[in-house]
């Protein structure tokens, strides 16, 4: 059997057995349709109400949660096996570093999928049985493209959880600069650039503007959640600024991805550099 | 003429300005059995590490079966052939023994019949579908030592195997690696638990400071380090100036009571003076010890000690 498949298998397994998959499931599950029921009320009105409003109220929810629960998941993969002793013994195995990390991010990534399809999917089946003004295709379409997102930024994060992993010595230390990273995308990167917006009086432009929001993984997916509702821009935050013609789906979600392979590659270069 | 399984030439392994070995040569031949001797910081897991290729030497030259451990073409399938027991082993609380078992052997490559086998061996087949968070720490161990087994390793590294195992356990471990031995497994035994071990080991390397400080059988070891036997005298020792005559000869001498003494000799003179002992006096009991394993290795660090400010000082004309 392929060694990555293994390891994959193992960690996928663990996920199950932790109650991982479960726990996120139900989480993702039960904030999301409370919030897509409740998400209208600062119009004054309760109830599963226009898509656009759901999306919109499900993407910040996304946003907060995905990443957080991602990196706890991840942090400790490599730092933790480490303080078992089981990382040195795994080196002395028939794999290559690269293999195990690889192993361990699809086991993980997997885990992730599955846990945000069940639950953002059971809440989807519900908002559709419940919602009388929406027009089911276009919620299939939105809904769709927010879940393969979610699922994407999941990933982004635990790939960034991965290069913390193999750069701490501690697991305690891992955890502390996992919460910063968090910290850091959720709220201090778009305060930044609030602030930066502001104290140019807006002569940043909205090019360079743009661009800046592509180095926030949490602000492409905002982009690209948001980008088809117009009458969202006064609820989506900094990401209405952005220029939606300069930046293209494309470039968007290619992004996205990039910020997952880019945190892998370099996880796995350290990695192989690491004094074990 | 069958490759050596390890041979180290001229290695050093610095990490950072530290330096952990400090110029190693060294040979082991297939199936032998090694004891691998030193206190924390020795260099020991250092050694190990390098040979099973999870560190990369800052210089010379390292073999295993003749090729580079740390070269990635070779590696699976020279470690396929390796079997590694690490100090301070774990493994996943959440699985049970035979998940961990199994989990490993897919990574090697080893079969199903053969895991159940193992368990069977190390004794852990009851406890084999139990939580390994309910483990003991010697039935961690065993269950580290079923995985170093898989695969029938032809090298065989065990890092402190007796740590945690009680009196029985580790006697098991030693039959099985008198077993293991027959079939041609070379094996190396880290250990600072020195007793009980020597009579296993083919070869035995004295580590400090990372050096080599001695190396040979235990008998050669022996020799070298001139460390006398001591015997306990019980009886009377009758003929005084006998005992008077002895300290001109270098046996030292002690009196503990009327009845008691403890004489210390070179171990050559063991045989002349049993007889004289017996013949000359009127003894009921003797008993002698030779040189352990602990303090020929006592022996040797107490005089690494003792000249460990020369290389300092060369180290400080280098700069």
């Amino acid at each position: 059997m392929n060694k990555v498949f293994v390891v994959a298998v193992k960690e996928f397994k663990d996920g199950l057995r932790n109650r991982w998959v479960a726990g996120i499931t139900v989480v993702l599950a039960l904030f999301a349709m409370a919030i897509s029921y409740f998400g209208a009320a600062a119009s004054g009105m309760v109830g599963f109400t226009s898509l656009s409003t759901t999306i919109v109220s499900l993407s910040s929810l996304a946003i907060f949660l995905i990443p957080l629960i991602a990196l706890i998941l991840a942090y400790d993969s490599i730092v933790g096996e480490e303080e078992q002793g089981t990382l040195i013994l795994l080196l002395t195995y028939p794999l290559k570093r690269s293999e195990l990390l690889a192993g361990k991010f699809a086991g993980h990534a997997a885990m992730m999928a599955l846990s945000t399809l069940l639950g953002f999917g059971s809440a989807g089946i519900l908002i559709a049985v419940f919602s009388e003004q929406v027009d089911l295709g276009e919620l299939l379409v939105a809904y769709s493209m927010f879940i393969a997102t979610s699922i994407l930024l999941g990933w982004v994060f635990i790939a960034l959880a991965y290069l913390v992993s193999v750069m701490s010595q501690e697991k305690s230390r891992a955890s502390g600069v996992a919460l910063l990273i968090w910290f850091a995308f959720v709220f201090v990167f778009d305060l930044l650039l609030l602030g930066l917006l502001v104290a140019t009086g807006g002569a940043v432009g909205d090019d360079l503007f743009g661009w800046l929001l592509l180095l926030n993984p949490t602000d492409i997916f905002r982009l690209i959640n948001l980008g088809g509702f117009e009458a969202t821009q006064i609820q989506s935050g900094l990401a209405s600024i952005a220029d939606k013609q300069m930046i293209q789906p494309l470039v968007l979600w290619s992004s996205l991805l990039a910020w997952i392979v880019i945190p892998c590659l370099i996880a796995a270069w350290r990695f192989n550099k690491r004094v074990v | 003429m069958s490759v050596e399984a390890i041979h180290f030439e001229h290695v050093v392994m610095n990490f950072g300005k530290v330096q952990a070995l400090n110029d190693i040569s060294l040979q082991i031949g297939q199936g032998q059995v090694v004891g691998l001797l030193g206190h924390n910081g020795a260099g020991k897991t250092t050694s190990i590490k390098i040979i099973l290729g999870i560190l990369r030497p800052t210089f010379g030259t390292v073999r295993v079966f003749g090729y580079d451990p740390a070269n990635d073409v070779k590696m699976a399938a020279l470690r396929k052939q390796m079997g590694y027991l690490p100090e301070n082993l774990s493994f996943y609380p959440q699985l049970s023994g035979r998940e961990t078992l199994q989990y490993f052997a897919r990574l090697k490559g080893a079969g199903r019949q053969e895991q159940e086998q193992l368990l069977d061996e190390v004794g852990l087949l009851h406890a084999a579908d139990r939580r390994v968070k309910t483990y003991s720490k010697g039935m961690r161990q065993r269950l580290g030592l079923a995985q170093a087994m898989l695969n029938q390793p032809k090298l065989l590294i065990l890092d402190e195997p007796t740590v945690g195992l009680d009196p029985v356990a580790t006697r098991d471990l030693y039959d099985k690696i008198e077993r293991l031995k027959q079939q041609g497994t070379t094996i190396i035994l880290c250990s600072h638990v020195l007793s009980g071990i020597e009579e296993h080991l083919d070869r035995a390397l004295i580590l400090s400071a990372g050096k080599i400080l001695a190396q040979g059988s235990i008998d050669e070891l022996r020799n070298q380090a001139q460390l006398p036997m001591t015997i306990h005298v019980r009886g009377k020792i009758s003929n005084q100036d006998w005992l008077d005559k002895l300290s001109s000869q270098g046996v030292s001498t002690q009196r503990i009571n009327s009845h008691q003494y403890i004489l210390s000799a070179a171990v050559d003179r063991k045989l002349s003076l049993l007889q004289a002992l017996a013949v000359e006096n009127e003894i009921e009991d003797i008993e002698i010890n030779l040189p352990t394993l602990e303090s020929i290795y006592i022996h040797y660090n107490t005089q690494s000690l003792a000249g460990s400010d020369e290389p300092c000082k060369q180290g400080g004309n280098a700069r």
